[in-house]
């Protein structure tokens, strides 16, 4: 089987652990989750590191293109989490609870 | 940092890495589970964000990174930009800050396939495997990344939010489309090629643009949620590309997560998604549908009539839309809801779907208001409460209250879910004037003989009755 197969594989049952665990999401976190989940998206910056921090022929180019995937993935990361993180402080029962 | 790890151990470290991957996999997937309930949701959050950083740590160790100039500088101004982002938006500007966000992830991604194709000199020695998922990467990445800049463009009115199109338009992007995945095609076979390679980089970046320009202002929702089905997808593709299956698994939950919020909101607003994408609706196109107007007589109220109607109701809903975050006046709103409490009346929140300007938005804007969510209920929960409600206050709601949905085939917005206000005893429309709403219907709940018309700015005429109210 080739590596191409055997990651479909993964990618395909993957898609249906994310539906089975979403779709039971209430409407009222579907914000925080819309965030959060973007979050996620951003963990492509373990890509990035790879590409960032290697080294061989021709490595200035790639060093730089991974440089700023970097940034762009690191804004993503610590922004989605941070402003879900805001967002579901605020998610609060009756005043009594606390 | 593999340099610091004792010579025996190397061996291992492959191995060691993607095992803790695997743990970082769980974490994600646990958070995800712990998102499924309000109480549990802010650990599920953290959760994921431990998962992100055990799988940013152990690829540190990852023997193929040497140098650590690039990643220092890299995280620290992405991580400074993301946190001041983060600390800074305004609730009621999510939208924007989630398209930024998305946009910024898609770009990664591409960058990500496209620095990999790079740092390998001779692509010749690329299988035609990574080639293909190098090309949809860059492809998805790249236009999740211009598209979402429109996307932000259009909800923070820097780009007209009218559906800008032109005859032919669709028939140029799928066009585009096709001919992106045919030079994907092409590249796999011929790598040595770089045109085309950077063919696919800009026509996909491209469409990225005319794709969501067409789309008009108040759909917008329904393509952030599709962006950021394709920023996970994007980043399953960067997996795919660096072989790496934490990337593939984390994509393909937030493509998952994606899709189904886009079809939640696709329902809640009775489009379908192709409707949405192709279908050019939903600027400010106003007035249509609104004549008729011949001798319908709306009856007004005052703070202090409707200060006495809620004081001695036994129960009260109130159905806010987006113009009562555009008043900033959740908390005012707040406000009367506990004078009312406290006088023994019965206070729920009916929140349908797209009341807001993403899914469940409106709920993040009345938790910073300090509602408790357990007030907060889905039009699916409060439907069946109208009937024994005395009274509903309707505020900055419009589309999502009128029963020509339900009762007029013809019209546009026939068929969509709304919230059954009208069964309801009483309604109250607090509105600034009778005009239609974002879809330009005229609204008959407004005429309607149990209806009252409160008209004003929200917040002050909530103000008032929050005053009337110590009278009563």
């Amino acid at each position: 089987m080739s590596a191409l197969i055997f990651s479909l594989f993964i990618f395909v049952l993957a898609c249906f652990i994310g539906f089975e665990l979403i779709s039971k999401v209430p409407p009222t976190l579907h914000t925080p989750l819309m965030s959060g989940a973007n979050a996620i998206s951003g963990i492509t910056i373990v890509g990035a590191l790879i590409v960032a921090g290697h080294s061989g022929v021709d490595s200035q180019t790639s060093q730089i293109i991974g440089f700023v995937a970097i940034v762009f993935a690191t804004i993503n990361v610590v922004g989605g989490f941070m402003v879900t993180d805001r967002m579901l402080e605020m998610f609060k029962k009756k005043e009594d609870d606390q | 940092m593999s340099q610091f790890l004792p010579e025996a151990i190397l061996p291992y470290l492959p191995d060691t890495i993607q095992i803790i991957y695997l743990v970082a996999t769980f974490f994600f997937i646990r958070g995800l589970k712990l998102l499924n309930s309000p109480a549990t949701a802010r650990k599920g959050n953290q959760f994921a964000a431990l998962g992100m950083f055990i799988g940013i740590v152990v690829t540190l160790f990852d023997q193929q990174i040497v140098s650590f100039e690039w990643i220092i500088g890299g995280v620290l101004i992405g991580g400074l930009i993301g946190a001041v982002l983060a600390k800074k938006v305004a609730m009621t500007a999510m939208p924007e800050l989630v398209a930024v966000f998305n946009g910024f992830g898609g770009g990664a991604s591409a960058l990500v396939a496209w620095g990999e194709f790079s740092r390998l000199v001779d692509p010749t020695t690329m299988t035609p495997d990574s080639l293909v998922t190098t090309g949809l990467g860059v492809f998805i990445g790249a236009l999740t990344f211009t598209g979402s800049f429109i996307a932000f463009g259009k909800l923070k009115g820097f780009i007209s939010g009218n559906a800008i199109t032109f005859p032919g338009l669709n028939v140029i992007n799928i066009g585009s489309m096709i001919a992106v995945l045919v030079l994907i095609g092409i590249f796999t076979f011929d790598p040595t090629n770089q045109t085309i390679f950077w063919i696919i980089l800009g026509l996909s970046l491209l469409i990225g643009i005319t794709s969501v320009i067409p789309i008009g202002g108040a759909d917008m929702p329904v393509v952030i949620s599709l962006l950021n089905s394709y920023s996970g997808i994007a980043a399953s593709m960067a997996g795919f590309v660096i072989g790496n299956n934490l990337l593939i698994i984390s994509g393909a939950l937030v493509g998952a997560a994606g899709l189904i919020l886009t079809n939640i909101m696709c329902k809640a607003m009775n489009r379908s998604l192709t409707n949405v994408i192709f279908g050019a609706f939903g600027g400010d196109s106003g007035g249509a549908g609104a004549g008729e107007d011949g001798d319908k007589t709306v009856r007004e109220t005052s703070a202090e009539d409707l200060a006495i109607q809620v004081a001695y109701a036994s129960k009260v809903v109130i159905a806010p839309g987006y113009g009562l975050a555009v008043a900033q006046a959740q908390h005012v709103l707040k406000e009367v809801a506990q004078k009312l409490e406290e006088r023994g009346v019965q206070v729920k929140y009916g929140i349908h779907p797209v009341a807001g300007r993403m899914p469940g938005h409106m709920n993040v804007l009345l938790a910073e208001a300090d509602v408790p969510y357990d007030q907060l209920l889905d039009m699916d929960q409060i439907n069946p409460e109208f009937k024994t409600t005395d009274v509903v206050l309707v505020i900055g709601a419009n589309d999502v209250v009128n029963p020509v949905a339900k009762t007029e085939p013809g019209s546009p917005i026939y068929g969509m879910p709304i919230l059954n206000v009208d069964d309801a005893k009483r309604t109250v429309v607090f509105k600034r004037s009778l005009s239609p709403g974002y879809a330009g219907i005229d609204n008959p709940l407004f005429y309607a003989e149990k209806n009252q018309m409160f008209f004003g700015d929200a917040k002050k005429s909530l103000q008032a009755l929050n005053e009337a109210l110590n009278d009563v």
